[in-house]
């Protein structure tokens, strides 16, 4: 399987021995400095309401840790469905996202709904592995029910110059996810330059990841609003050269609901309104939904509800 | 179709990352609508103290014009009249000078210089102090967008003085062992565009190097000036160190005419600033001019693409093309002309226009009556000479004076457009080929104040630095500013630098 695989983009792709995707140069003082402004966006009133209610619906709801049990995956999916029992005109969430063991017990609690269920595969976090036994996990992860699978790239690879071998293993991946959507972490934490973010946005697209995503959640710094320009720079391009619109998930360290609407503005003002939909932009978080409930409430109130009024799962 | 197949048919280009071309199709068009929009958030002026009236401060003492004329001063973004301003006539200036004489005399001059800093630091204080309460005058007056006032101009104007104040004590080592003296009194007139942040250039260097000042501030924008004035009435600086008289052309050209005043300095139009230097000619004034200018911004194919369109939007549309800086030619290799458009296109549908006090305003109200008529001309003759124009499809409010922030591409060399200064949100963008040419086009004006370049490639940078005739150059940046950092132009921008330790020389007489 590997090696047909191989084979095969090398047919398609005219391989030359050295493979290096074409990437456009990235200043990053001046992505600093536009992060920066776009951060001194001014979000009230009915625009931060709104801001708030469409993160809800973009999140990727996670528990990607060694003690996950049924039992928890099964909280964490009601809290998908219905994130504030006072208020059941928020939510539901884009999507659950657990590990391959835990996609069946998440896919039976989210029946009937619209809540996706995203499997982390290859290997994750680190992806260390042979691609075989990679590509077994993206195939028994679809196998079990996942809609979307969040797959890491070799780093190793990646910053080892191996460009083809971090294409041909996402598109192999592709491959195996068959009808899933496939979303490629390039675990930007890892990369050490915006420059190299860059490039393994252009390898994701290009590869057949029909979203890219900045981070696992294990790695510090995970997603920044930086790499995330960066990124989406890299998904603007790709729509002007094609017309076709990647999607976009920064995933990790986003905690606040302030640093979500960061996000938002961030898209809004790099790609327009097409990308303002869960179908195309994703916040993969653990704990952000409960602080941005809290501010719709804030909102709705007029008052702060204390922590325990949120339940945790 | 197999999923390989259908991955390169999505890819567009056989599977291979997108190239930056110009190949790039322009049928697919990024929206930039009210999917999800901004909401109103204005900066409360509720909380600013403004006079109805505002007389001359002349030797320490708010005084009432000779003339006993006033002029309105408006806001360009409502129209509405903001304040009554004292019209200083001949016998006004000449009350200025002659308390500043006397200031320089018996007070400043002999102050010694870590007395005078003291001062000088408080300024700079008040100004952080009252910083809000500044930049919404700055933006209600002026015209400018409030996050331009609030993180620009009024920092930049705190950090000035700061800077000249710690200067103060040290000029004996500013100049290589040669002792600087005070030159006397300063005359200094002041543009509308930087109203406040021009006032702290001017004032700052010369009350550090012991010289005592009339200042006039422009007719359109005399606000933050006087605000200033109070800020230098509180900080208790001895009466006529600092006078500001307030007034048009005519009080200027008393200034400048006035046989007492030691030193003009004047930043605003080439027009101006020429008719002041034959004026002074003959005379035993110092005269320094920083004046208009036609900047290139160079843009290179291997520069960062995305980053350049934002230091294009930067270097034009900030503070509406009022900055005599401003990049105002922008020079892009052939060979990424297409994308660079697109990209500046689609950056540009982001800008928000409007309401200067609000948030969220990118690009404010064009300062007067008179500049907006200005660059309607200058506008209408580049579609005359044939410019292909875009504007921002941003909506104009109804009351006040506004223009959507414009580029025209197809524009020659030759074109009036590409020589004159528009000094408003107009760019004209022109193509070369090697960077010969970039050099060449870029040198090819009578102005010489600033320039940029983008690219990867650092020793580009150097290599162009040294061809370039211009005063300031931004590598991968634009429109940076630091009071350690000399401004300043050549040719028909004027000479004499301001900032950093060549600022200072222009204020001092070397023994």
């Amino acid at each position: 399987m590997t090696l047909q695989v191989q084979v095969q983009s090398k047919k398609q792709f005219g391989a030359p021995a050295y493979f290096n995707p074409a990437s456009p140069p990235v200043d990053q003082v001046a992505i600093e400095e536009r992060v920066a402004a776009l951060a001194k966006r001014s979000i009230k009133k009915a625009s931060k309401v709104a801001g708030l209610r469409l993160s809800v619906a973009m999140m990727d709801l996670t528990t990607l840790e060694g003690k996950d049990t049924a039992g928890k995956v099964r909280q964490m999916c009601q809290k998908a469905l219905l994130p504030l029992d006072s208020d059941p005109s928020i939510g539901p969430v884009a999507a659950v996202c657990v590990y391959p063991n835990l996609v069946t017990v998440a896919k039976k609690a989210l029946k009937g709904s619209t809540v996706k269920v995203a499997s982390v595969a290859t290997a994750f976090p680190s992806g260390q592995s042979p691609l075989p036994i990679k590509l077994d996990d993206v195939r028994r992860a679809v196998e079990f029910g996942a809609d979307e699978i969040d797959m890491v790239i070799d780093r190793g690879a990646m910053l080892a110059g191996d460009y083809r071998k971090v294409f041909d293993e996402i598109a192999a991946t592709k491959e195996a996810c068959g009808a899933a959507h496939l979303k490629v972490i390039l675990e930007t934490g890892e990369l050490g330059s915006l420059d190299t973010v860059r490039k393994a946005s252009e390898i994701g697209i290009a590869a057949g990841g029909d979203f890219i995503k900045t981070s696992t959640g294990k790695i510090v710094p995970a997603a920044t609003p930086q790499v995330t320009l960066v990124m989406l720079e890299a998904i603007r391009d790709h729509f002007y050269a094609t017309g076709n619109k990647i999607g976009m998930k920064p995933a990790g360290g986003i905690r606040t609901a302030k640093q979500a609407l960061h996000y938002l503005v961030i898209v809004k003002e790099t790609l327009g309104d097409a990308w303002l939909t869960p179908d195309l932009f994703r916040f993969g978080a653990s704990t952000l939904l409960n602080d941005v409930l809290m501010q719709l409430e804030k909102e709705r109130t007029g008052f702060y509800q204390a922590n325990e009024d949120f339940s945790k799962d | 179709m197999s999923s390989k197949k259908a991955l390169a048919k999505r890819n567009g280009n056989g599977g291979h990352a997108p190239i930056q071309k110009k190949s790039a199709s322009e049928s697919h068009a990024l929206d930039f609508g009210k999917a999800w929009d901004y909401a109103p958030a204005p900066e409360s002026p509720d909380h600013v103290k403004l006079k109805s009236r505002y007389e001359l401060f002349i030797g320490g003492k708010w005084v009432k014009p000779q003339s006993k004329k006033y002029f309105e001063t408006i806001s360009p973004s409502t129209e509405q009249k903001i304040a009554d301003i004292a019209e200083a006539d001949a016998a006004d200036v000449d009350a200025a000078v002659v308390a500043a004489r006397k200031a320089h005399d018996k007070y400043w001059a002999k102050m010694p210089g870590a007395e005078r800093a003291k001062y000088i630091f408080r300024i700079a204080r008040a100004l952080q102090e009252k910083a809000r309460e500044l930049a919404i005058v700055e933006s209600m007056d002026g015209g400018k967008p409030i996050k331009e006032s609030r993180d620009v101009d009024v920092p930049l104007a705190a950090a000035h003085f700061f800077y000249h104040a710690g200067w103060a004590d040290k000029l004996d080592y500013a100049f290589h062992g040669r002792r600087a003296r005070p030159l006397g009194v300063a005359g200094q007139i002041i543009p509308w565009n930087f109203p406040l942040l021009m006032a702290a250039w001017k004032l700052a260097p010369a009350l550090a190097c012991g010289n005592t000042v009339v200042l006039k501030p422009a007719e359109t924008t005399p606000l933050t000036a006087l605000l200033l004035g109070q800020i230098i009435e509180e900080a208790e600086l001895p009466p006529g160190v600092v006078n500001i008289i307030t007034g048009a052309g005519a009080t200027g050209a008393a200034l400048v005419a006035h046989p007492d005043v030691n030193k003009i300095a004047f930043t605003g139009s080439t027009e101006i600033g020429k008719r002041i230097q034959r004026s002074l000619a003959g005379s035993n004034k110092k005269l320094t001019l920083e004046l208009g200018g036609k900047a290139a911004n160079i843009i290179f194919a291997d520069a960062p693409i995305d980053q350049a369109v934002e230091g294009i939007i930067k270097g034009i549309y900030f503070n509406q093309g009022h900055v005599c800086c401003a990049g105002s030619r922008l020079l892009v290799e052939e060979s990424v002309h297409d994308i660079v458009v697109r990209k500046l296109r689609d950056r540009m549908a982001t800008l928000r226009l409007g309401d200067p006090l609000d948030k969220n305003t990118d690009v404010g109200a064009i300062n007067s009556k008179m500049q907006l008529q200005k660059i309607k001309e200058l506008v209408k003759i580049g579609e005359d000479e044939g410019g292909d124009r875009f504007s921002a499809p941003c909506p104009i409010p109804q009351k006040g004076y506004w223009f959507a922030p414009t580029f025209f591409t197809g524009v020659a060399q030759s074109s009036r457009i590409a020589r004159e200064e528009i000094f408003g949100p107009v760019l004209s963008i022109l193509t070369f080929r090697t960077p010969d040419e970039a050099v060449e086009k870029a040198n090819n004006t009578m102005y010489g104040l600033s320039a940029g370049i983008w690219t990867d490639k650092g020793a580009k940078i150097f290599w162009l630095a040294q061809k370039l005739k211009a005063g300031v150059i931004w590598g991968n940046t634009y429109n940076k500013f630091d009071p350690s950092s000399p401004f300043g132009g050549y040719k028909e921008s004027g000479f004499g630098r301001e900032g950093g330790r060549q600022g200072l020389s222009a204020y001092v007489e070397l023994e």
